[in-house]
């Protein structure tokens, strides 16, 4: 085996650009492989984290009847935990409607406890201003609503007996969030106001836990832990990974046709080299993988080439990240204004072996033949 | 002392389909070759010289009959056995030489010896001492492709004695060499036959060849005509 390996590296340097025209192709796959996947991995991570610290804190315990995919239930869908833990942080949600400049703009009321430490919502600005009713919103949310810090809105709810009741609100504070779902529609108001103008005292639509642990929920209650709640967001990568892999794999098939050409023709022009072979002693088999491995080779001459040349792009793209304009961030999943790409070790390994697995086996397909051929129509280069 | 014999062919047919037909290109050969012999095996093109020779080196199998080369039978060789017979025992020297393109002439030599897995030291000497029988030491990091014919072809001698084989099998060594590189050859190869006692076995219908050898066999349509010994003939020039 190491023979030849030996052998493979002399003619594969011996062949020159014909080496380096397949190496090229394959790194180049090994970068978008690499770049795609880093992209996507590092969009998960901090879509993760951005989750977890402005929404999921290390879990939820939902009411019974909530369910924030259903708005019909955020009427119903909330309660009073008697026994929730002392460090939750109670969420009421109710329907309303914001009328900024005349506009009337559908929202999501959220209310939460103005001291707490456990989301990144700065619920301390709720203070900023000694208004009546203080809000914070995001920057989605100001945006479309066309607010800012400052301004006075109407706003119309209806309170515990369905009632519809309306005031002005003061914006606070405008925060900024990769986190679409606590910013676009929605509107925060300290929970204790939120209490007092539905009616609704004591009562929470969830909770936001402190720690991972499942609590001691009342029947009423559902423990959401942090990875089922953060289990769409990993769907969501997970089949734009898919996606994207079809790109990538389009281009893989490419590359690995070029080389299984590379393969043919290398059998059918080096017909007297493989009779030369056998006549001082290889067997058969013996060239079919010499060849195989030549094959294989090319892909770990792309891992190298692609390493050396690929290292300080990937080593930038991770440290300054990618800059994506601010309508792709409007999946409705978190999403950075610039998502550093993350090329882990798994990844790594994972393209790795992706290449040179499927750059081994294209190239033993072609090269098979070698173990029917006739060494002596081979060193009269005879076959065709 | 009898001299050992080394090759034996028995009612030796070798048969090739031809479109619907078969071209038979050896009829019932009976030959026998000894250690040390000189031989040749002469005829014009298409008389089954290179059939025979590739038999004796197997590289092909006779369709009938029996060849039996250093007491092995050819027909019943693995792939793997044959390969191993090769490698140890048989040495091959091609019309156009077959030199490995990528390798320089010190690896082309080496190259038997690797697939021996001979220790590098020993390798090393062996390859400069072959080298050297055919005088191209200085030449050991070059490539194929900046030598001559002639020093092409020694590097194929080199290639073929390095591993001291008991048999040496020549395909038309001298086909594509000038008279003056081809008598050089002859005298390399006739020398490595005194003083190694190598078997040399020819196929050519050189006339510069034929001067050297002990031994013709003459074929015609795959039959032998003559098997001629030639006894204190002097060497040409």
């Amino acid at each position: 085996m190491k023979l030849a390996f030996q052998m493979a590296y002399k003619n594969l340097i011996g062949a020159g650009l014909r080496t380096w025209l397949n190496v090229g192709v394959l790194a180049f796959a090994f970068w978008v492989i690499l770049f795609y996947n880093g992209l996507l991995d590092g969009w998960n991570q901090q879509a993760r984290r951005a989750s977890i610290a402005w929404e999921y804190g290390a879990g939820q315990a939902w009411h019974k009847d909530y369910d924030p995919l259903d708005p019909f239930t955020i009427q119903d869908g909330h309660g009073i935990w008697k026994e929730a833990p002392s460090d939750a942080v109670p969420v009421l949600i109710r329907s309303a409607v914001l009328y900024p400049q005349g506009r009337m703009i559908p929202v999501s009321l959220a209310g939460i406890v103005q001291s707490q430490k456990i989301l990144a919502l700065p619920t301390a600005t709720f203070l900023k201003n000694q208004t009546e009713i203080p809000a914070i919103i995001g920057r989605r949310m100001a945006e479309n609503a066309k607010l800012r810090a400052g301004d006075q809105v109407l706003l119309r709810w209806r309170d515990q007996y369905g009632t519809f009741d309306a005031a002005n609100i003061t914006i606070t504070g405008v925060f900024k969030t990769d986190v679409p779902t606590v910013d676009q529609g929605k509107i925060w108001i300290p929970i204790e106001q939120l209490w007092k103008m539905t009616g609704l005292k004591d009562h929470a639509t969830y909770y936001v836990l402190q720690h991972a642990e499942s609590p001691k929920t009342a029947t009423e209650w559902k423990y959401m832990a942090q990875e089922k709640l953060l289990a769409d967001l990993d769907e969501i990568i997970k089949s734009k990974k898919a996606g994207s892999a079809i790109m990538y794999l389009l281009l893989l098939a490419i590359a690995l046709l070029a080389l299984f050409d590379t393969q043919v023709l290398s059998v059918f022009r080096r017909q007297r080299e493989i009779g030369t072979y056998i006549a001082l002693g290889m067997t058969r088999w013996q060239v079919v993988g010499l060849f195989t491995v030549e094959g294989s080779m090319y892909s770990l001459f792309a891992m190298v080439v692609g390493g050396v040349l690929g290292f300080p792009i990937f080593v930038f793209l991770a440290k300054q990240g990618i800059a994506f304009p601010a309508s792709s961030q409007d999946f409705g999943i978190a999403m950075a204004d610039r998502v550093f790409p993350v090329f882990g070790p798994s990844l790594i390994a994972f393209t790795i072996a992706l290449i040179v697995i499927s750059a081994t086996i294209v190239s033993f397909l072609p090269v098979r033949r070698i173990a029917r051929m006739n060494p002596v129509d081979a060193l009269k280069g005879k076959i065709t | 002392m009898a001299i050992e014999e080394i090759i034996r062919l028995s009612e030796v047919t070798k048969r090739y389909p031809m479109g619907e037909t078969e071209f038979t290109a050896l009829k019932n050969i009976n030959l026998a070759f000894h250690k040390g012999e000189f031989a040749g095996l002469v005829g014009p093109s298409g008389s089954g010289k290179t059939t025979l020779l590739n038999i004796m080196g197997s590289l092909d199998v006779p369709t009938t009959g029996e060849a039996v080369v250093l007491g092995q039978h050819i027909s019943k060789l693995s792939h793997k056995a044959s390969a191993e017979l090769r490698n140890r025992h048989l040495g091959f020297i091609f019309q156009v030489f077959n030199l490995l393109p990528v390798y320089t002439v010190y690896e082309n030599v080496e190259f038997a010896l690797l697939l021996q897995n001979m220790p590098a030291q020993e390798r090393k000497k062996t390859v400069y001492e072959a080298l050297d029988w055919v005088g191209l030491t200085a030449l050991a990091h070059k490539k194929p492709d900046k030598l001559s014919g002639g020093e092409g072809q020694r590097v194929a001698i080199a290639r073929a004695m390095v591993k001291r084989p008991a048999i040496l099998l020549a395909d038309e060594p001298t086909a594509n060499l000038d008279a003056a590189n081809a008598h050089l050859i002859l005298q390399t190869m006739k020398r490595l036959n005194d003083e190694l006692k190598t078997t040399f076995i020819f196929s050519t219908h050189d006339e510069k060849v034929m001067g050297y050898l002990g031994r013709i066999i003459h074929l015609r349509d795959g039959c032998i005509e003559l098997d001629e010994t030639i006894k204190n003939k002097p060497l040409q020039r």
